[in-house]
């Protein structure tokens, strides 16, 4: 396909991507609300997903494909903007740019990272075993996501992982929300300052949101 | 006023290059940065050293030959200024400036502040054109173009293609060229015929050249002597997007 | 010796066509055997190396800058004149033909106007389908405006960037044939040289500005485009690299000089400032459709413009000139500048320069129309002089401008050597003593995209293609004098910078051979600039390497070439013992300071022959005779 080796094909690529993960991020922040409720909130929410059975297959499998083909083209793209620049400038003064947009790899690498931790941690459940959900059902008989969460987040250093991801993903979508409308061509003159605020308070709207929850848990907030 | 230079000297493209000082002395604020350089050279001549290399022309900000970072900015801090329309009455007596080259893959140096821009010919050679042959057009009012299209394609055939967005793309990426060609022939109905293939071809172009990929930063707007918009990326995008939609076509 | 046009005979409307039909073709299978040099990629080079190479010719193309797009005529600002009386005005063919010839006080040849003016509106249509886009009304047809020496409005123009706008055009389509491999484009080379074999130009000889190397290239015909010499004034509206060279060393391998005195002096330049100033800019002349010229009537008033009560301003153009009032045409407005500013009326730093004052227009119109209509010029000024001419008047005064004279070249743009042809602004052929505005683009136009198409033909169907190649004698014996005077130029290595020669002979010029010129001037000019010269060959110092990127040495040999040649248009003011158009001569005046012709006497292009260094060149004439407008006095009054 030309279309993946065309510059403006493959950046295409990561906006459609990365727009399909933003729907999950948020879908997942929407969905994790329902720890706010409780161990029968998030523990039914967590059942109720288990259930889809195929459904959550499809939808993991496509998250993946999704995932890898943002990865590969992000790392692609970053190495050639590198080496279209083999000379850095002895002065530089960026007038437009923003530290969130020039990072981009680095947190998005970071998110990778935490990622995997992250599915490590609570999807498959093999860092903390005495904890692991599957292991532990509450009374209902229901995998005990609240205790697991609930527990890890106790721990200063888990917390503070969250926090610093969840920050990075901030900047990440920061950046890239207002950078997508405009690869995928949806942003005009007119539009452009209210998608670009639009899209940094989207951003941090969604990154608090994510980080209320190690922080409130940690606070002891909610036991 | 006195300043102090600090100025990038490379004997040619395959020597290492580096940053030298020179004192630019009695230096009024009614020169233009062109023709304080023209003094600090002048000076070098008569002390038997090579001038400073620079590319320059016409001098009135329209030929798009000069093509220095200064401070860090191409073209310098002025909005919307090239280098020889940028006055001395921006400086300070006792300043430092720091003056170096455009800086991209594709831009080699060819000598001190003097690159070799060829590559942007080579991308309006694979299609930046509308395939007219001399004689055998319409009479000019037969196709009617709306005023706010003419204007619009107006504001992006103003590129004096000076390179100064791919300076000062952390990408170093040529979008914002690229993208005013595209936008301007897109908007007249006589460019409109071939806007599907010159968008692919363009962008294919631009990529075998060595530029790195438009990454959304807008320093390119920023640095335009001309005030070119991003908006016209995103209209290169919509292009593109159109161009594959429309036929299915691959580039 | 008399000079032939070779102008086809018959009704001025119908020779043009009837000698297109008479020229000879060449067969399409036979084009891509010949090949054709064309030098300069401003809009005549652009247009005709794109137009041959479409046609099928292997054409290369040179220029000095890195990139065909940013040759000089991409500065021009106003616009492009052609006859379509899309505003039912009363424009016509014969009009534009007509106000092009008084506009040139009758010192141009009419059958090559007349072309001019017949192919002007084709330009529009070339341009329009290429992508260029013209100003349009709201109905979106095309807009006009009119310009200096018209009393009709048709120049079309796309912001204050026409020039701009023109030449991408024309380097799109060059673009395009670069691409299909019928164009051969050489950036960053400089012409040093032509090659004449069996009295035929046969090639040229060039510098590598990035390697220095010299070296040939053989073809079949050369076409110069290489544009004017006005920096032999030293500041001038042109380029910095703008020179004579190409048709200078052309004329020293025999190719005529014409006319080379008639030099236009633009009104509307921003004035210089200072001993440091390298170049001067011009405003464009369309400004002068809204803004009123004048000058304080008390001699040396130092008050601010706003403070000057309207009783105490002379609006001098609209004085002399009821008619054409500021619009005036360009060498009767800059005389009249340089008379109020001598008179002591002038402001601004030493005194050269008189308002431009929109206050009225912007009283009248709102500084909103004014903005879309000016607002990068606005802008321009803004930034050269720190003033907002929204809020005071501007500030202008004369400046070289445009180069009317040129090779030599009969109405099939072929120089007095047969296979050299000589395009746009570097001919002499279709602006007289004085051009009119938003002329320069058509012309440069018309000869590239459809003149010489034509008319090389004609030439290439008589001659064997690939007669010659580049290991011929003459080739490396040019390749052994360029080096040879490179070397010389290098080796001197005295105590003056070439730019201090070339500032001293750009005031020799401008005070003697400038925009009022005598007798007692010309001799003064004749005897200084010599005498510069000698000092040049023995006191320039040039440093750097000749096998390397050296601007100091490309300057040099622009300048040694500027020195011989600023001699040549001395000489040929001081010969010319009239007034026309540009070339005021004080003996040549009526009372109230208008030129005075000599028809009697100087009905004629004046064509210089080279005859060896330090010899006076001949002189061959002519003669021009006036069927279709009446020689009469040019008045604007």
């Amino acid at each position: 396909m030309d279309i993946l080796k065309n510059s403006v094909g493959r950046k295409l690529v990561m906006a459609v991507t990365g727009f399909g993960m933003i729907a999950f991020v948020i879908a997942h922040l929407l969905g994790n609300t329902t720890l706010y409720s409780g161990p029968d909130g998030i523990n039914a929410y967590a059942g109720a997903l288990h259930s889809c059975g195929v459904f959550l297959w499809t939808f993991r499998l496509t998250m993946a494909v999704m995932l890898s083909l943002h990865v590969f083209f992000g790392i692609q793209l970053t190495l050639e903007n590198r080496a279209a620049r083999p000379q850095a400038y002895t002065v530089t003064n960026y007038r437009a740019s923003t530290f969130a947009g020039r990072n981009m790899i680095w947190t998005g690498l970071l998110i990778g990272v935490f990622l995997l931790y992250h599915l490590l941690q609570f999807t498959l459940q093999v860092t903390d075993p005495e904890i692991a959900a599957v292991r532990h059902p509450d009374a209902l008989g229901r995998p005990d996501v609240f205790t697991m969460v609930a527990l890890s987040f106790r721990k200063a250093a888990v917390a503070a992982v969250y926090v610093c991801a969840m920050a990075a993903l901030g900047l990440h979508l920061g950046h890239s929300i207002q950078s997508s409308l405009q690869t995928l061509g949806l942003n005009s003159e007119r539009t452009f300052p209210a998608i670009t605020k639009g899209g940094i308070i989207a951003a941090i709207l969604i990154a608090l949101g994510f980080v209320s929850f190690p922080l409130v848990i940690y606070a002891g907030l909610l036991r | 006023m006195d300043l102090t230079l600090y100025v990038w000297r490379q004997s040619g493209p395959a020597s290492a290059g580096r940053l030298e000082e020179y004192r630019a002395k009695d230096i009024t604020s009614d020169m233009s940065f062109l023709e304080m350089l023209d003094v600090v050279n002048a000076e070098l001549v008569r002390a038997g050293r090579e001038p400073i290399a620079f590319d320059h022309d016409c001098r009135e900000g329209i030929c798009g030959m000069c093509s220095q970072v200064i401070n860090g900015v191409p073209h310098g801090s002025r909005e919307k200024t090239t280098v020889c329309q940028l006055h001395m009455r921006r400086f300070r007596d006792g300043d430092t400036i720091y003056i170096e080259p455009w800086r991209a893959k594709a831009f080699p140096v060819i000598k001190d502040l003097i690159v070799d821009r060829s590559s942007l010919d080579r991308i309006m050679q694979s299609g930046g054109y509308v395939s007219a042959h001399t004689g055998g057009v319409p009479d000019g009012n037969a196709i009617l173009i709306p005023r706010d299209d003419a204007e619009t394609a107006m504001d992006a055939a103003e590129c004096i293609g000076c390179g100064a967005c791919v300076a000062a793309c952390p990408n170093g990426s040529a979008m914002l060229f690229a993208a005013a060609k595209v936008a301007h022939l897109a908007k007249l109905p006589q460019g409109r015929a071939e806007a599907a293939r010159r968008v692919c071809v363009m962008t294919e172009a631009m990529l075998k050249e060595g530029f790195g990929n438009c990454g959304n930063h807008y320093e390119c707007q920023a640095a335009c002597p001309k005030g070119i918009k991003v908006k016209f990326i995103a209209q290169l995008n919509r292009e593109y997007i159109k161009a594959h939609l429309k036929d299915g076509r691959d580039t | 010796m008399i000079l032939d046009g070779k102008c086809p005979s018959g009704p001025i409307a119908g020779k043009w066509e009837k000698h297109r039909h008479e020229m000879k073709l060449v067969s399409p299978a036979n084009k891509r055997k010949y090949r054709i040099i064309v030098v300069g990629t401003g809009l005549a080079g652009s247009s005709a190396a794109a137009t041959l190479g479409e046609l099928g010719y292997n054409v290369e193309a040179f220029c000095y800058q890195d990139s065909a797009r940013r040759a000089h005529s991409i500065a021009a600002q106003g616009g492009i004149n052609a006859a379509r009386n899309y505003p039912n005005d009363g424009d016509s063919v014969y009009r534009l033909f007509h106000d092009t010839v008084k506009g040139g006080d009758f010192r141009s040849r009419e059958a090559n106007v007349y072309r001019l003016a017949e192919v002007s509106g084709n330009i529009i249509d070339q341009c329009v389908a290429q992508g260029v886009p013209f100003a349009r009304d709201y109905a979106g047809y095309l807009d006009n405006r009119s310009f200096g020496g018209a009393l009709v409005s048709r120049t079309f123009y796309a912001r204050g960037q026409t020039g701009q706008q023109l030449l991408l055009g024309a380097y799109s389509a060059l673009s395009r044939q670069a691409r299909a491999g019928n164009v051969r484009l050489y950036p960053r080379t400089e012409m040093l040289d032509l090659v004449v074999i069996g009295g035929e130009a046969k090639g040229i000889t060039v510098r590598d500005m990035v390697t220095g190397k010299i070296r040939c290239h053989a073809a079949d015909a050369v076409c110069l485009c290489t544009g004017g010499y006005t920096n032999v004034f030293y500041l001038s509206t042109n380029a910095m690299g703008g020179n004579v060279t190409a048709a200078y060393r052309a004329y020293k391998r025999g190719a005529f000089f014409a006319n080379p005195c008639y030099t236009q002096i633009h009104p509307t330049c921003i004035p210089a400032t200072g001993d440091h100033q390298a170049k001067l800019t011009l405003m464009s002349e369309s400004l002068r459709n809204d803004g009123r010229v004048w000058a304080p009537k008390i001699r040396g008033d130092r008050r601010p413009p706003q403070e000057i009560p309207e009783e105490e301003r002379d609006y001098y153009l609209e004085r002399k000139y009821p008619s054409f009032g500021n619009l005036a045409p360009r060498d009767i407005s800059s005389r009249a500048a340089k008379e109020v500013c001598d008179d002591g009326h002038g402001v601004g730093p030493g005194g050269r320069g008189v308002y431009l004052d929109f206050a009225g227009a912007i009283e009248r119109l709102g500084e909103d129309t004014i903005r879309q209509r000016y607002g990068n010029l606005f802008e321009m000024y803004e930034r050269i002089t720190d003033e907002n001419a929204y809020k005071q008047p501007m500030r202008i005064y004369p400046a070289p401008h445009y180069a009317m004279g040129g090779l030599w070249v009969d109405y099939n743009l072929q120089s007095s050597i047969p296979g050299l042809f000589v395009l746009g602004e570097a001919n002499f052929s279709d602006h007289g003593a004085n051009r009119l505005g938003a002329s320069a683009l058509m012309q440069g136009l018309a000869d590239g995209y459809f003149i010489i198409p034509c008319t090389i033909a004609h030439y290439l169907a008589q001659t064997r293609p690939d007669a010659v190649s580049a290991g011929h004698p003459e080739f490396v014996r040019s390749v052994e004098e360029t080096e040879t005077s490179i070397k010389r130029l290098l080796s001197i290595n005295g105590r003056k910078t070439v730019n201090e020669f070339h500032r001293e002979l750009g005031s020799i010029m401008w005070e003697h051979v400038g925009m009022t010129r005598s007798r007692e001037s010309l001799e003064n000019a004749l005897r200084r600039i010599p005498e510069l010269r000698a000092e040049f060959r023995e006191n320039v110092r040039v440093p750097g390497r000749e096998e390397d990127l050296n601007q100091e040495l490309e300057k040099a040999g622009r300048v040694a070439d500027f020195l011989e040649f600023a001699e040549l248009l001395a000489r040929d003011a001081l010969y010319r013992d009239e007034s026309c158009g540009s070339h005021f001569r004080v003996e040549h005046q009526t009372e109230d300071g208008e030129a005075v012709r000599d028809d009697a006497n100087f009905c004629h292009v004046a064509a210089w022959q080279f005859r060896g260094a330090d010899k006076e060149p001949e002189l061959h004439t002519e003669p021009l005779a006036f069927e279709n407008v009446r020689l009469a006095v040019r008045s604007y009054k």
